[in-house]
C-alpha cells in the first residue's frame, strides 16, 4: 500500500465532513480513526475508490460519535445521517487546515503535531515516535490543541507566516522513529506551493530541496557530523538541486523578497560552488545583509560572521563577531572557527571545548569535542 | 527489572586514572570512544534491554516553590557542585547481576591510547509494580 497516497488524502477527507456540516475537532477525530483502520486493512482489501472509502468510514465514525453524544446529552441528533451531495470540493479547504493548524495562538509543538495529524495524515503513534514522547502524551497535546482553536472560524485570511515556520520546523527534525520527517514536511510544502502562488511558499521548498539534497553528506561513519567544507559534494542529489534552483528563481522573479528566499539563495550558492574555497562568498554575504534587514536575527548575523569570514579573511570575519551577543549558541564554535583560521591555535582549541560544553545536541557537541582535540594535536604532534 | 545506569561529570568515588578531558585526546581517541558508546547501545537494542538513553547538558540550576504568588527561587549553576549527572541509560534486564554486567562493560568505554576508561557509573533498580497477588 502506498501510505503518502493515504496521507494525501486527509486533508480532503476532512474538508469534506466540515462541508458536510462536522465541526473541525469531530471530524478531524473521525478522519484518524479512518486512518487507522485504512492502514490495518487496505494492506489486504484495497478499495477501488480510496478517497471514497475514507470519506465514508469517516463520516460514519463521526455519526456514530454524534450520536453517543446526543444520547449522552438526551438530545436530538441535529446532523442528518444521509449527507447531501457534496459541494464541489475547492483547494481552500485543505488552504485554511493549513492555516488553522498553524494558528498563532498554538505553541509551536502542538502547532507541529497537529498540522502533521490533520494536514499530513500521520496517525499519533507515528508522531509521538518521531518526537520521542509517548502516545498518550502526543493525544493530548493534540487535543488540547483542537480545543484551543475549536471556536475559530475557517474562512479568515490566514498568517501565512506561522504556516511556514511550522512546516520548517519540521524539515529541520529530520528523522524520527520509522517517519521521515525531512521527506513530509517537502510533501506538504510541495501541496502548499499548488495551493498559493505566494513566493515565500516557494521559497521555503527551494530552500528545503537545496538542504535535502545534501543530506547523505552531512553524516559520516557512526553517524558523526560533517561540516559543510569537509562534505563529499559528488554525493549532493544534482537533480534536487536543479528543482530547487528553478523553484527560487521563479520565486525570486515575482520581486517580492523574504527571508526563505534570501536563505535558499545562500544554499544555491552553496549547491553551486565546487568546494569551499571556490564559493562566492562574496555574494553570500550580500545575501546575509539582506536577510538580516529583512529578520534582524542574532543568529542571521552570527553566520553572516562566519560568511565574511570567508569573504575578507578571518580577521574581518572576527570583527563582524564582534557586534554578536556572544550568549548565542554556536558563538563560541564561530569564534574557535575563525580563530583557527587567524592562527590562534591554542585560543582555537580552547574555544571548541568550550562549544562544546554548551552545544545544544550530542552530534554536535562530539564533533566540537573532535575539533577540540584535532587543533590540540596541532599545537603539539 | 529495570535499572538506570547514571553517568556522572562529577561525583561518585575517586578515578581509578585521572584522565585529561576529552578535548585533549586525538581526535582517533574521540571517535573511538564515541562509537563504543552507540555500538553498546545497538547491543542493548538487539538483545530487548534497551529502554532508553538520555545525555544531559552541563548547565541547569536548583528551583524550588517560593510561596503563593512568588516565583521560584533559583540556585546555581554551582560551578564546583560535588555531583553533577551527566547522562543516563536505562535498561530492562533479567537480574541485578546482568545489570552490572552492563555497566561494567559502558565503563570499558576506551579513552586515551584505546585503554578503558573505568570510569564509575551508579546503577540503581527502579521500584517495580505490585502484584495484586503480593498483597
Amino acid at each position: 500500500m502506498n501510505e503518502s497516497l493515504l496521507r494525501d488524502l486527509v486533508p480532503a477527507a476532512i474538508g469534506v465532513l466540515l462541508r458536510r456540516g462536522a465541526d473541525f475537532v469531530s471530524a478531524e477525530d473521525a478522519v484518524q480513526e479512518a486512518l487507522i483502520r485504512a492502514l490495518d486493512t487496505w494492506p489486504d482489501d484495497p478499495p477501488r475508490d480510496p478517497k471514497g472509502w475514507l470519506v465514508a468510514v469517516a463520516w460514519r465514525k463521526f455519526l456514530d460519535a454524534a450520536r453517543a453524544e446526543a444520547s449522552r446529552r438526551a438530545r436530538e441528533l441535529a446532523v442528518a445521517a444521509e449527507p447531501l451531495p457534496d459541494p464541489t470540493p475547492t483547494t481552500d479547504d485543505t488552504l485554511q487546515l493549513y492555516v488553522l493548524c498553524a494558528h498563532p495562538t498554538l505553541p509551536q509543538d502542538s502547532a507541529v503535531a497537529l498540522t502533521l495529524r490533520a494536514v499530513g495524515g500521520l496517525t499519533t503513534k507515528q508522531i509521538a515516535t518521531a518526537y520521542l514522547v509517548s502516545e498518550a502524551t502526543m493525544a493530548q497535546r493534540i487535543s488540547r490543541a483542537k480545543r484551543r482553536i475549536a471556536g475559530l472560524p475557517l474562512d479568515q485570511p490566514g498568517d501565512m507566516g506561522t504556516v511556514l515556520r511550522v512546516l520548517y520546523l519540521v524539515f529541520n527534525e529530520g528523522y524520527g522513529g520509522d517517519i521521515d520527517l525531512a521527506a513530509e514536511a517537502i510533501r506538504l510544502t510541495r501541496q502548499l506551493v499548488a495551493l498559493t502562488d505566494e513566493p515565500e511558499v516557494a521559497g521555503l521548498l527551494a530552500l528545503m530541496l537545496l538542504h535535502h539534497a545534501r543530506r547523505t553528506s552531512r553524516t559520516g561513519p557512526g553517524g558523526r557530523l560533517v561540516p559543510l567544507g569537509k562534505q563529499d559534494r559528488s554525493l549532493w542529489d544534482t537533480r534536487l538541486i536543479a528543482e530547487g534552483v528553478a523553484m527560487l528563481q521563479a520565486a525570486l522573479a515575482r520581486d517580492r523578497l523574504g527571508e526563505y528566499q534570501a536563505q535558499a539563495a545562500i544554499a544555491a550558492l552553496h549547491a553551486d560552488a565546487p568546494s569551499t574555497a571556490e564559493t562566492d562568498w562574496v555574494q553570500i554575504v550580500e545575501w546575509y545583509d539582506e536577510l538580516l534587514r529583512i529578520t534582524g536575527s542574532p543568529v542571521v548575523r552570527l553566520n553572516r560572521a562566519v560568511a565574511i569570514g570567508e569573504a575578507s579573511g578571518p580577521q574581518a570575519g572576527l570583527a563582524a563577531l564582534a557586534d554578536v551577543d556572544p550568549g548565542l549558541p554556536r558563538h563560541a564554535a564561530v569564534a574557535a572557527y575563525l580563530h583557527e583560521r587567524a592562527g590562534n591555535l591554542e585560543r582555537a582549541a580552547d574555544l571548541y571545548a568550550e562549544a562544546s560544553r554548551t552545544a545544544t545536541n550530542v552530534p554536535e557537541r562530539d564533533h566540537l569535542s573532535r575539533e577540540a582535540a584535532r587543533v590540540r594535536h596541532l599545537l603539539r604532534p | 527489572m529495570k535499572y538506570l545506569i547514571l553517568k556522572h561529570y562529577r561525583g561518585g568515588p575517586a578515578n581509578a586514572v585521572d584522565w585529561p578531558p576529552m578535548d585533549q585526546w586525538t581526535p582517533e581517541e574521540v571517535d573511538a570512544h564515541i562509537q563504543y558508546m552507540r555500538d553498546f547501545i545497538a547491543g542493548l537494542q538487539e538483545t530487548g534491554e534497551f529502554v532508553d538513553e538520555q545525555a544531559l547538558a552541563p548547565g541547569g540550576t536548583f528551583v524550588r516553590y517560593d510561596g503563593e504568588g512568588r516565583p521560584p527561587v533559583t540556585d546555581g549553576p554551582f560551578a564546583e557542585t560535588k555531583d553533577l549527572i551527566a547522562g543516563w541509560c536505562i535498561i530492562d534486564v533479567e537480574s541485578w547481576d546482568r545489570a552490572v554486567q552492563l555497566a561494567g562493560e559502558l565503563s570499558a568505554a576506551p579513552g586515551p591510547g584505546g585503554k578503558p576508561l573505568h570510569e564509575w557509573l551508579e546503577v540503581r533498580p527502579f521500584y517495580g509494580v505490585s502484584a495484586p497477588n503480593a498483597e
